[in-house]
């Protein structure tokens, strides 16, 4: 079993909100200082699938990462968890771009690769929030898409995958080649062994440029957008919280439960 | 080229009932088409849909496009994007719009790439410029901790909403508005998925979505046993328990009680967040609720921050005399 993971470096989205900030002239958030990037927590999860479905049947796993500044230990950890290889999108050209531009580059990637049964993705990643990529990659690349996983095997040669959805979950089954995207309800992502970060140091990653995957510089990055981002902005919080207090927990128990009959919601 | 013109919105028939985003998403189509002085469409998919036709137009609608087939009775990929595809390539609206829901988040992406267009998913709100003709989106960025704004020049212009974001018309039955059936060709053979079975996990009683009180426990409720004490609060004030994704994730409660950004979006009168420390992507999905009531021990929790009234103490000390507390007033 072939599969490909993608995986993004994101802000550590587990920072302390306190330490969330904009530079609003140029519409990007400023890294929060001495918090190191992390893989997006979702993408994590996706290897673990990936992982979970090697454990199983046996395969291959080619994680790819598409940015600028990488952090080559945080990048490196799919490696460590036990994933094959590492190839890395890493060019100016491929920032800052949009779904479109992004989801273009993986899949020209992806094409590079040549054999791949599963493509798993995160189902957003933890900084955009948009939860398009994967399934822009399962159109350019004609292949079926299962989204918002929570298990995923593969039975028969095709994919049986639990779908989340509002009431419970789906059971859908899918022909292979197929892009999968993982939520977080897939479970934690397991550590990496001593073995296997021993191993990813060992590992360097395959960096490929634009014209290692034939794309046109208009089609990526910034001049590949099709959306226009005009504002990014912190929302204002009221923060007029009356803290309750009484003489006692049985006391403040009491005057909690008046205050709502008080404001009539119970 | 054809000229792109009028709103169009992607009405969901669940059980056979207009979704409650179907009429958010109509209401607010509706004033973006006003606005715009153009027409306002919807689409309805589905096994047996046509019912909910008058319905739509009651909510907004202009004209209703009906897609009926068997092969539409499950939502999948391959055969509702085929439907929609034509819909929108015959129609070419200058806005579409779906709702942020399990087929929303799946269909929509699919469909800007394969329309050429870009798309804004999970808007909170939605407003266009009358001059330009640009549709403007804001959503909701790192976890809830940003806002961003968007536009696109492509065509057509594509946002899903946030659930509960927008609000709809007053239903009028008065209203007129045009049906035309849609004749529906998909290939079986195209639909690369199948749905084998639907698994139900919602936990008895009343739906979460439609609670007007729910008592929701986060991480520090350190176990299903917990959760037990929450049940019985919220049974007690006909409530719906909710969780934020620790729990959930580590299985002390049911994933469909998942209040948040990749949860559940809910607005009650009353939500009471009890050991939860109020991390952004956790407030995305309850930050439109009425009065929020923040039980935690650490006074400098996040949760304060969204909260109108606060306790700061262990919930296990203060969660039992509440209880009996609320139970008397209840009775009486």
């Amino acid at each position: 079993m072939n599969m490909v993971v993608c995986c993004k470096q994101v802000i550590d989205p587990e920072a302390p909100p306190a330490s969330f900030s904009i530079d609003s002239a140029a519409n990007k958030v400023i890294p929060p200082a001495g918090i190191p990037p992390v893989v997006n927590p979702f993408d994590e999860q996706a290897v673990e699938a990936a992982l979970r479905v090697k454990d199983a049947i046996g395969g291959k796993i080619t994680v790819i990462s598409l940015g600028v500044n990488l952090t080559r230990d945080v990048i490196k950890k799919p490696l460590s968890m036990g994933a094959d290889e590492l190839i890395l999108l890493e060019d100016e050209a491929f920032e800052g771009g949009d779904s479109w531009s992004t989801a273009y580059a993986l899949a020209m990637a992806i094409k590079k690769v040549g054999e791949y049964d599963i493509i798993f993705c995160g189902r957003q990643a933890s900084d955009w929030d948009a939860g398009q990529v994967g399934l822009g990659i399962a159109e350019i690349l004609g292949i079926p898409s299962v989204t918002v996983a929570k298990k995923a095997e593969v039975i028969n040669g095709k994919a049986r995958v639990e779908r989340v959805v509002a009431d419970g979950y789906e059971i859908v089954e899918v022909t292979l080649p197929a892009l999968i995207t993982i939520t977080n309800e897939l479970g934690e992502a397991r550590y990496p062994t001593l073995r296997g970060i021993m191993a990813a140091a060992k590992k360097q990653p395959i960096i490929w440029k634009p014209a290692d995957i034939e794309v046109e510089s208009s089609q990526i990055g910034a001049a590949g957008r099709r959306a226009k981002l005009v504002k990014l902005f912190q929302p204002v919080r009221e923060g007029k919280c009356e803290i309750i207090e009484g003489d006692d927990v049985a006391d403040t128990a009491a005057k909690l439960a008046m205050k709502l009959r008080g404001l009539k919601v119970i | 080229m054809a000229e792109y013109k009028g709103v169009m919105v992607l009405g969901e028939v669940i059980d056979g009932k207009l979704a409650a985003i179907a009429t958010e998403i109509l209401g607010c189509g509706r004033r973006l088409a006003d606005e715009l002085k153009e027409e306002l469409s919807c689409i309805l998919m589905g096994g047996e849909v046509a019912k909910v036709a008058d319905e739509v137009i009651a909510f907004g609608a202009d004209k209703v496009y009906i897609a009926e087939d068997s092969l539409l009775k499950d939502y999948r990929t391959d055969s509702y994007i085929v439907v929609t595809e034509k819909i929108v390539q015959e129609a070419t609206p200058r806005i579409l719009l779906l709702g942020q829901t399990a087929v929303g988040r799946d269909l929509a992406p699919k469909l800007a790439f394969r329309l050429g267009t870009s798309l804004a998913t999970d808007c909170l709100e939605l407003e266009v410029d009358t001059e330009a003709k640009l549709l403007s989106a804001t959503r909701s960025v790192y976890g809830g901790n940003a806002r961003a704004i968007f536009t696109s020049e492509s065509l057509p212009q594509m946002a899903t909403a946030r659930q509960k974001a927008m609000s709809p018309l007053e239903r009028d039955d008065s209203r007129k508005g045009e049906t035309i059936s849609v004749k529906v060709e998909i290939d079986p053979a195209e639909i690369r998925t199948n749905v084998i079975e639907k698994v139900k996990e919602e936990a008895v009683g009343i739906k979460l979505e439609d609670a007007s009180i729910i008592v929701s426990g986060g991480r520090g409720i350190g176990g299903p046993e917990g959760f037990k004490q929450l049940e019985e609060l919220a049974k007690i004030l006909k409530g719906a328990v909710g969780a934020s994704r620790p729990p959930c994730d580590n299985g002390w409660t049911p994933t469909t009680a998942q209040v948040g950004l990749t949860g559940k979006i809910v607005a009650p009168d009353l939500y009471i967040a009890v050991a939860i420390s109020g991390a952004s992507q956790h407030l995305a999905g309850c930050s439109g609720s009425k009065n929020i009531v923040a039980i935690n021990r650490d006074a400098e929790a996040n949760i304060f921050k969204e909260a109108c009234l606060g306790v700061v103490t262990d919930w296990k000390q203060i969660i039992p005399p509440f209880t009996e507390k609320v139970r008397e007033l209840m009775a009486g």
